[in-house]
């Protein structure tokens, strides 16, 4: 792909697209809380700016509304809502570093590559722009996955869910100059409900378990002798 | 159309109401109020679709597949509240596990929930599809986690974020759909219209409906219970209140499973000049077989009540997948028919289980004795249930799976005698757990509680009656569906 021959607007977005992948990967492997949410919000700042790029290129003011949105939610009210829990649950100063770092790097980079794989059908109508931007989205959407999985600290896990959501934004942007208005604020109103629902969470996993590490949370489990030991307890 | 705005928006009020009413007691009569007035509004509603035909306008689309749906969800919404009203102020005042804020929570979102789902059915906007199902997700995830013991905690974390992730998959999914719809369609159609998509769908590009297929899959299959991503289904319907159980079971999944049927018509439409015309029913087949048999394995040694019937849940929404994944009309119709009798025997089994772990004040197996002996009806209805859910004759569910045999005897013979064989292991690790509950011998002390049957009775008495003969109303308006799947009727 020559760079070079693509409009500057396809340029500025493809660079906007490739720092949100690389917040995903920060959000990967920051350990320290606090810092971890601000990628989340740099990372939403990122997505919202490709959505007002796209719309100023292709005078759709639904994309305006799009940017808007996501700017207010996922730039200011989320990470505002996390920095109070935080405070509230009083875990500004802890990290909770990863158990295998170079492993899930390189992961996360496998990841990229089978993303890139899956978008491979689009090339054939779309110009190389738009696939790369695809390829990414759905990479970012994975990585927010692997995050849920290997965080053990409930807050990192809803940093990475958070993060599912911008790559499909970013996705819904990209190819298909983001979907009917009634459906992003569908979605922007399950998204805002979720976080407070994260937040209730919090504090009900807190009273009871007295802590947010999720491995705590092993005691029921689909398989046999964890059903037993869930009966034990009883 | 104003019955479909009674049937849709009376539960959206009933959210709003019922979060401000404070009365217990009266909150559980009003929540059988509003689901009353629902279910007349999809009766309306299902009259008018068979007389005049596809109901299409304001940006819902009512046909013979999802207004069978629709009736169903009404009518177990209705039957469940009926259990729901005593069953929760009983464990509101005697038992004292609610809060009276708990109670309110309780009945908003129990309205909540049917109107996500009564919305996911309706809409033609696959998004607003994707939003309702969501949205049905954060509706009954606090519900999960009422009872604020760890266990209910844990069950509801692990429901939220694995349905979560799970139904972003899905998001995915309705976005490639939406780029392979927005190349065929010219500006400004709308091409998340099931009505639109429909049309065109034979020109949309078959490769990318493939990744579009597969992410939806994942994602509406982790709400159906497809393994691998079933670990939240026996969680989350234990740790939750009982009426819960019933409505998640008998609703919930029916309704992630309508979704993933209506993306592989347009699948198998795109698809059908390609290489590979049958893509979409082997994945639903393949994973439905992997479904089935994993939670027939499961069912043997589980030791909570609510535990071994959510995994008979996931059995039978494994078969149905199968079914649909077989395709042609005898299969699609067995499996519409076995969406419906499950979700009716299935809702009432978990209302006599509900009213079996008051008599014994415990959910596990072991200790729940002589239920026939302390109380007849629920000893019965239990008994009756698990007979019906195993698929005796004359229940409905022999015939579905009777029908699904014989379309599999015809298309894929050598899966016969595997279907076969689960079903009997199925049957085995029911009745290994059911017949000591009912028959053993009562343990002093144990008295009847004040139980509801009415529910059970109505359930078992239609599942009976569709297994013995189908009304031809019925029939015809199940057929009438299967023309709209398969493109060919059965009868």
């Amino acid at each position: 792909m020559n760079l070079g021959a693509l409009s500057l607007l396809d340029q500025a977005v493809l660079v906007l697209a490739a720092m949100a992948l690389f917040s995903a990967f920060a959000l990967l492997a920051q350990s320290r809380l606090l810092a971890a949410i601000h990628v989340f919000a740099w990372q939403g700042a990122l997505v919202a700016a490709v959505a007002a790029l796209t719309g100023a290129a292709s005078g759709d003011v639904n994309l305006y509304i799009s940017a808007a949105i996501t700017f207010v939610l996922k730039v200011l009210l989320i990470p505002w809502m996390l920095h109070r829990l935080v405070r509230r649950l009083a875990l500004e100063r802890q990290s909770d570093p990863l158990p295998y770092p170079a492993l899930t790097l390189l992961a996360g980079a496998a990841i990229v590559v089978f993303a890139d794989w899956v978008a491979a059908p689009v090339a054939q109508f779309e110009h190389s722009a738009t696939r790369n931007v695809i390829a990414i989205s759905l990479a970012i959407v994975l990585l927010g996955m692997l995050t849920m999985v290997v965080r053990r600290q409930a807050l990192a896990q809803v940093l990475g869910f958070m993060a599912i959501e911008n790559g499909l934004f970013l996705a819904a942007v990209a190819s298909t100059h983001g979907m009917p208005l009634v459906v992003e604020l569908g979605v922007a109103f399950d998204v805002l409900v979720a976080m407070v629902l994260f937040g209730v969470f919090f504090l009900q996993i807190k009273d009871s378990i007295d802590t947010l590490d999720i491995d705590r949370l092993s005691q029921l489990s689909a398989s046999v002798e964890q059903d037993e030991a869930t009966e034990a307890q009883r | 159309m104003i019955w479909l705005l009674l049937a849709v928006f009376t539960p959206l009020a009933g959210v709003l109401l019922l979060a401000l009413l404070p009365r217990a007691g009266a909150a559980g009569w009003a929540n059988l109020g509003f689901s009353a007035l629902s279910l007349a509004g999809a009766l309306g509603l299902a009259t008018r679709v068979l007389r005049h035909g596809v109901l299409d306008a304001h940006g819902f689309r009512v046909d013979a597949f999802n207004v069978y749906l629709v009736v169903l969800t009404t009518f177990v919404g209705l039957t469940t509240a009926v259990f729901s009203r005593p069953y929760m102020y009983y464990v509101h005042t005697d038992e004292k596990r609610v809060s009276a804020r708990g109670m309110r929570l309780y009945h908003s979102m129990y309205q909540g929930f049917l109107f996500t789902m009564l919305l996911a059915l309706t809409t033609d906007n696959l998004g607003i599809l994707w939003v309702a199902v969501e949205g049905a997700t954060l509706a009954t995830v606090l519900l999960v986690s009422l009872y604020r013991t760890p266990a209910a905690i844990e069950a509801a974390w692990k429901y939220f974020i694995l349905c979560g992730v799970g139904i972003a998959q899905a998001l995915f999914g309705t976005v490639a759909l939406y780029f392979a719809a927005q190349h065929v369609l010219p500006a400004g159609a709308n091409g998340l219209s099931w009505s639109t998509l429909y049309a065109i769908a034979p020109q949309l590009e078959p490769r990318v409906m493939v990744v579009a297929f597969v992410f939806l899959l994942v994602g509406y299959g982790t709400k159906v219970g497809l393994v691998p991503l079933h670990s939240w289904l026996p969680d989350a319907h234990s740790e939750g209140p009982t009426p819960m159980s019933a409505v998640l079971s008998g609703l919930l999944l029916n309704v992630a499973l309508y979704a993933v049927v209506r993306m592989k018509m347009l699948t198998d439409a795109a698809l059908a000049h390609s290489a590979t015309p049958e893509l979409a029913g082997h994945l639903l087949m393949g994973f439905g077989l992997l479904t089935f048999l994993t939670a027939v394995i499961s069912l043997h040694r589980r030791r909570d009540i609510k535990r071994l019937f959510s995994y008979s849940s996931i059995e039978h929404m494994g078969l149905m997948s199968f079914g649909f994944g077989v395709g042609g009309p005898l299969a699609t119709f067995a499996a519409l028919l076995h969406m419906l009798v499950h979700a009716l025997t299935k809702s009432s089994i978990f209302v006599t289980v509900g009213h079996a772990t008051h008599i014994a004040r415990t959910q596990r197996i072991e200790r729940i004795r002589g239920l026939i002996r302390t109380q007849p009806a629920v000893g019965w209805g239990l008994l009756l249930g698990v007979a019906a859910i195993a698929g005796f004759p004359p229940f409905g569910i022999f015939t579905s799976e009777f029908l699904l045999l014989s379309a599999t005897m015809q298309l894929w013979p050598w899966l016969t005698p595997l279907l076969v064989l689960g079903l009997v292991v199925a049957f085995a690790g029911l009745f290994r757990s059911t017949q000591p509950m009912v028959f053993g011998a009562a343990p002093p002390g144990q008295y009847p509680v004040r139980a509801n049957m009415l529910p059970v009775l109505t359930h078992l008495a239609l599942v009976l009656l569709l297994g013995i003969a189908i009304p031809a109303v019925l029939a015809h308006w199940l057929d009438q569906a299967t023309q709209l799947i398969t493109g060919r009727s059965l009868l």
